[in-house]
């Protein structure tokens, strides 16, 4: 039977080109895989091979000819003795795929929510509390969640023998053994990898940076990997990781060991991304991260694992992902802060409290998902919000929540919304250098009075 | 060099041993012969614009996934790279699902979100499809972690390339997989080129495999152009890994025949080189000789198989352009597994 030879696309955007030169003639005997033309392409001249075996009997579209669509009839193929000499009547475009139904209402990240604040309790009235470092609530979390799944194990530089770089593994070797707390040498994209791997065989890793700062030796694996995977896939493979590590600047440590990843990691979809303040947050979003079938970022911070909180007493609480905090009641202005963009929030918080000024503090825990109803809430009701974070300016989380307001509380807002953030510097040593880079308690004091007309 | 390196390694080459039946012949034969019919068929659809985006055909390499699924048992992992329709037609997955995930329809293994180079079988234990050179190699790995780790003695496959061996994380997951004694076999497929770089041009290392032996890993090199050569060193290796030895390496000497992707000029060598492998070596030419001269088949007998394969790959084709698009709220799901 004859077939036709249409004008071949031979680039992803390729949609004409020359047909340069025929390497066959009418009546040549071709097999799958002979060069039949050269065809020139916007990139570069390409032979074009024959899919099967035949006679070449008809070309329709002579050498040298230029501007030839792509799906052009260009030769006709048969069998040996057929007749080929009926031109077909016009190219034959390639068949379109069937059509797919109207599109649905797009859910993007920052789409309208409702402006409620779920302030339900995260664990129940009256349990007891005890006082915790974020250090031992991490631990905890960690021990906790080993105890009740044997598929979670913790990998990473120094957290068995050494206890963990920074104290956070302290004593985990001891109960679980070296099968479940992993030294690994000093290669973060390879064990990154490794454990994204594992994370596709059905375990549960907890991977461990000595500093986020090391991650991006690892980004691809948490990104192209970790992330996408389960989309790629079309649902089938997930991705049950997390990965965890102080982030952000600690003291005097210079500019290479002082970043805040939040918004690098906020940024994509497929990570679910946290970063608690307080220690029961530590510990309630740690076990939840741990449970999370996705992959978790979980961004701590040096300066905050000595710092002690209240924490519940219970043999299990987790805290939800998507849910913030009002940690402070206000009616006057809005600050939103997470991790230990929190210490300044609070600070000045007080501080305007002295002058007369309400400030309502939200506490954003998880950066992904976000909790918009919260902050929405909140800015209908003060009219004015200030962001807080130690990251750098550009395309921060505070960039993130101003245009969110602007495009669903611009008539609820008295005045443009500030963000405070890190200084747009790499991190200089010098300690007085160092402390102006970071935001102050001074900066979001001003803030907010300039958001109030003070 | 390497202490452990095993037996007969002491030349780094392996010969075929022809212990094999009339019946596996016929299958590596039908298996390759599908393989290369299926790769055809996708140039052609992608030269229809009903493929789109990067296209990397798999023409030349059949004997070394085909030979190393024969080394396989039921549970083992495979991951490899983009240039990835062979291992999945290798490993037992659909053609429909494979063809139609080219074409970018529901009906493919992806839905259709993932595309020619991301695509994946839990059920064929299938772990991608991965488009980023040498990010496969630990992901590999760690596959082969969790096996250990769950005390099993499954063992996983992980193919990279001539070019992705150049890649640090290889090295790094070599570390690791050998000092963590893990279920790993990593085959390099060296075509002999990456995109239009030669592995003359990229690398002074003399052979590929060898750079193991820096990590005390076990290996080889192996004839890729002849089945039954692989598959004689796949279970070799699968046997030094089952037995909890560690990783090994097999640099499986292939060829591509066709360009690196769909658009690839193929100005970095000469046709006549092309056509030497093609001519002289082509490992499914070498099986056909041993049906045929062997007696095990008749030109009829071969006939009969390429027409079955025909037939599967025309069905594959009509059902990959006849599946849907993904329906359009399909864009929001599979983000996020749900907590
Ligand atoms: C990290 C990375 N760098 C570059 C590329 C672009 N690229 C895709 S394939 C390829 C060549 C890889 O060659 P090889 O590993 O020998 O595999 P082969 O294509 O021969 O199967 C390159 C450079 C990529 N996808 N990822
Ligand atoms: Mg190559």
């Amino acid at each position: 039977m004859a077939t036709e030879i249409l004008m071949p696309a031979l680039s992803p955007t390729m949609e004409e080109g020359t047909l340069a030169k025929w390497l066959v003639k009418e009546g040549d005997t071709v097999q799958a895989g002979d060069i039949l033309a050269e065809i020139e392409t916007d990139k570069a001249t390409m032979e074009f091979e024959a899919v099967d075996e035949g006679v070449i009997g008809k070309i329709l579209v002579p050498e040298g000819t230029e501007g030839v669509k792509v799906n052009t009839t260009i030769a006709i193929i048969g069998e040996a003795g057929e007749d080929m000499s009926a031109t077909p009547a016009a190219a034959s475009p390639a068949p379109a795929a069937p059509v797919a139904e109207a599109a649905p209402a797009a859910p993007v990240a920052a789409a309208p929510v409702a402006p409620v604040a779920d302030q339900g309790p995260d664990w129940p009235e009256g349990t007891p509390m005890k006082t915790q470092t974020v250090r031992e609530a991490l631990r905890d979390a960690m021990a906790e969640e080993m105890r009740v799944n044997d598929n979670v194990f913790l990998m990473g530089e120094e957290v068995g023998e050494y206890q963990g770089a920074y104290k956070i593994s302290q004593g985990l070797l001891d109960e679980f053994g070296a099968k479940r707390v992993i030294d690994t040498p000093i290669t973060e994209h390879g064990f990154a990898g490794i454990a994204v791997g594992a994370a596709f065989g059905g375990l549960n890793p907890i991977v461990e940076f000595m500093t986020f700062n090391f991650a991006m030796q690892a980004i691809d694996q948490i990104i192209n990997s970790a992330a996408k995977t389960l989309y790629m896939s079309g649902g089938q493979m997930g991705c049950p990781i997390v990965f965890r590590g102080p982030n952000g600047a600690a003291a005097r440590v210079g500019a290479q060991h002082s970043q805040d990843y939040a918004a690098w990691y906020a940024h994509i979809p497929g990570l679910k991304v946290v970063q608690p303040y307080t220690a029961a947050d530590a510990k309630g979003l740690l076990k939840q991260a741990i449970r999370d079938p996705n992959p978790v970022i979980f961004l701590e911070n040096e300066i905050l694992y000595g710092k002690t909180f209240e924490v519940p007493d219970l043999p299990d609480f987790t805290i939800p992902f998507g849910k913030a905090k009002i940690a402070r009641a206000g009616d006057d202005v809005t600050l939103v802060s997470f991790g230990i963009g929190m210490t300044y929030a609070m600070e000045a918080a007080e501080r305007l409290a002295a002058e007369g000024i309400s400030a309502e503090v939200i506490d954003l825990r998880t950066l992904r998902p976000l909790d918009y109803g919260t902050v929405l809430a909140s800015v209908q009701k003060t009219n004015r919000c200030v962001t807080i974070e130690e990251g750098f300016p550009v395309a921060s989380i505070g960039n993130h929540i101003s245009a969110y307001l602007m495009q669903n509380a611009f008539d609820y807002l008295d005045a443009p919304v500030i963000n405070c953030t890190g200084k747009d510097v790499p991190m200089p040593y010098a300690a007085n250098l160092e402390k102006l880079a970071l935001v102050t308690t001074d900066e979001v004091v001003a803030a907010v009075k300039s958001v109030t007309y003070r | 060099m390497a202490a452990k390196r095993p037996t007969p390694a002491s030349s780094g080459k392996t010969k075929a041993k022809s212990n094999v039946s009339p019946d596996e012949l016929k299958k590596f034969y039908r298996e390759m012969l599908l393989i290369r019919r299926f790769e055809e068929k996708a140039g052609q659809l992608y030269g229809m614009g009903l493929i789109g985006g990067f296209c990397h055909l798999y023409i030349g390499q059949e004997a070394v996934v085909v030979g190393l699924e024969a080394a396989a048992s039921e549970g083992d992992k495979r991951i490899t790279s983009y240039r990835d329709h062979g291992h999945m037609l290798a490993c037992g997955m659909d053609a429909k699902g494979v063809m139609a995930e080219l074409t970018g329809r529901i009906g493919g293994y992806s839905k259709g979100k993932g595309g020619s180079m991301h695509m994946f079988s839990k059920e064929k234990h299938f772990y991608g499809g991965h488009g980023i050179v040498g990010a496969q190699v630990p992901l590999g790995a760690g596959l082969a972690f969790s096996d250990k780790y769950r005390g099993n003695d499954r063992v996983t496959f992980t193919y990279f390339g001539d070019g992705a061996a150049n890649q640090g994380q290889v090295y790094e997951t070599y570390n690791m997989a050998e000092l963590w004694s893990l279920p790993v076999v990593f085959v390099i497929e060296n075509n002999q080129y990456a995109m239009g770089t030669s592995v003359q041009r990229s690398t002074k290392s003399p052979s590929l495999w060898e750079r193991g032996a820096a990590y005390g890993i076990a290996g080889e090199e192996v004839d890729g152009m002849d089945v039954l050569a692989v598959k004689d060193a796949g279970q070799r290796a699968v046997a030094y890994c089952r037995a909890g030895k560690g990783p090994y390496i097999l640099e499986v000497k292939t060829y591509r025949y066709r360009g690196h992707s769909m658009s690839d000029p193929a100005k970095y060598r000469t046709r006549e080189e092309v056509q030497e492998m093609r001519e002289k070596r082509d490992a499914i030419e070498h099986v056909r000789q041993l049906l045929l001269t062997g007696g095990h088949a008749s030109e009829d007998d071969l006939k009969a198989i390429d027409k079955e394969i025909k037939d599967i790959v025309n069905e594959a084709a009509e059902f990959s352009k006849e599946s849907p698009e993904p329906p359009l709220d399909e864009l929001w799901t599979d983000i996020y597994a749900d907590a």
